[in-house]
Formats: C-alpha cells, structure tokens, sequence
C-alpha cells in the first residue's frame, strides 16, 4: 500500500517535474512522424508522470483527481478514436483505415490526409496506454481497495 | 542412456548447423525478405504517407490494422486488471 510522502523535497520536486514529463510525452507523440516515438511510448510517459503523482501524494489524493471513471472513460476512448477513424474511412467509401481518403474532408492532398490520420491514431493509442498504465499500476499498487476517504 | 542422448543432440545440432548455411548474409539487400514489400516502404514512404519516419509509416499506415490489435490487448489487459483486481465498494466484491 502507498501512501503519501511527508518530504517537502519529494512533494515539491514531483510537482515541479510532473507538467514536463507530460509536455515530453506530448512531443514524443507528435514528434512521431520525424523522430522515435509515437503513440505507445508518449502514452507510456504520460502515464509515469501519473504514477509519480500518485506515488508522491498517495492515492486518495491521486483519486480525487483521476477517478477510476475517468481511467475507464478515457481508455475506451482511445480505441474508440483508432476505430473511429477507420469507419470514417469506410464512410467515404475507402478501405477501413484507408486514411487516404480523409483528403475530401480534410481539404488536403492524400498523402497529407495520410500523414494527419497517423496523427490522429497516435493520439488514441496515447490515450490508451495513458489510461492502462495508470490503472494497472493503481490497482496493484491498492489492492484493488478504494482510498480511505472514499470509503464512508 | 546418456550417451545416446548425447549422440540425438549433437545430430540434431549438426544438421540445424548445417541448414544454416543456405541462409542469407545478416543484412543482404538481396536476401527474399528484403525484396518483397521493403522497397516499396522505403521508395515510396514520402509521396504516399508525407511521413519521414518510415517506421511510423509502417507501423501506423500500412500496418495500421495490426496496430488496431495492439491497442485493443493493451486495452483488454487493463479491463481484466481493473475487473480482477478491483474490489467493490459495497463489500460484495
């Protein structure tokens, strides 16, 4: 069981480092086209920076932020902006995930449609990863059990 | 008994050794898995996707189905941890 950090040096530094490791795992997502990274490893960054919220503050406290709705909500939201995007595509009459004919949507050549659907799948696996990272890690961590605070 | 052991694996050994051979060299451009659909990746990477990274290309353009599955296991692992291990407030669980 994890609880929260009395330290004031664990609990100011986490702060101050937490809004970076996020705006890293951001670059990597977006950067993916130019440089390694992607989906999976920005999602992957994203959620360390959870896990070091919650292995800082504890997890009523981490709860009270991210609740296991939330994680849920946004897991399931990932797959769903993947598959989503690969109906579109069929909507316009191409293959499943054929980004290609997003162009007649999107006012861009096929290739740039292609590029902007790689994008936007990235950015629901990230969601993903994100969401199932941070949960795993908090039910192992908990065991299963809500915080205390949750429990009245 | 022992020996006889000996002698299987060390045939058998022999002959894997031996079916090395015909392989090809580690990295030969020449090799059948380099010539069936790589050069289309590398050639083509650019004017059909706009993306430089060609392993993003592949991994999310042309292999972009297989990623769907990737995501979708990440996502039912974390279904199956959050419905075993998650215990319910109401004590029942």
């Amino acid at each position: 069981m994890i609880r929260s950090s009395e330290d004031i040096i664990i609990r100011t530094v986490s702060r101050i480092l937490v809004p970076f490791i996020q705006l890293f795992a951001l670059y990597v997502i977006a950067h993916g086209h130019y440089s390694p990274g992607g989906g999976f490893q920005g999602g992957v960054i994203l959620g360390a920076s959870l896990v070091l919220l919650l292995i800082t503050y504890g997890p009523s406290d981490t709860r009270r932020h991210i609740s296991g709705k939330s994680v849920a909500v946004f897991s399931s939201l990932g797959v769903l902006i993947y598959s989503g995007i690969g109906f579109i595509c069929l909507l316009l009459l191409g293959n499943y995930l054929d980004y290609g004919k997003l162009s007649g949507i999107l006012h861009v050549t096929p290739a740039e449609a292609r590029s902007l659907g790689i994008l936007g799948i990235e950015i629901g696996v990230g969601f993903t990863v994100m969401a199932i990272m941070f949960s795993i890690f908090f039910d192992i961590s908990s065991g299963g059990k809500p915080p205390e605070d949750e429990k009245e | 008994m022992k020996i006889l052991n000996l002698i299987v694996v060390v045939i058998t050994g022999a002959i894997l050794i031996y079916g090395t051979m015909d392989m090809p060299g580690w990295g030969d451009p020449d090799s059948p898995a380099s010539l069936h659909v790589s050069p289309r990746y590398i050639t083509k990477t650019m004017e059909e996707t706009a993306t430089p990274n060609m392993v993003t290309s592949v991994l999310a353009d042309y292999r972009a189905y297989d990623t769907l599955g990737e995501t979708t296991v990440i996502f039912t692992a974390g279904m199956a941890c959050i419905l075993l291990l998650r215990k319910r407030r109401n004590g029942h669980g």
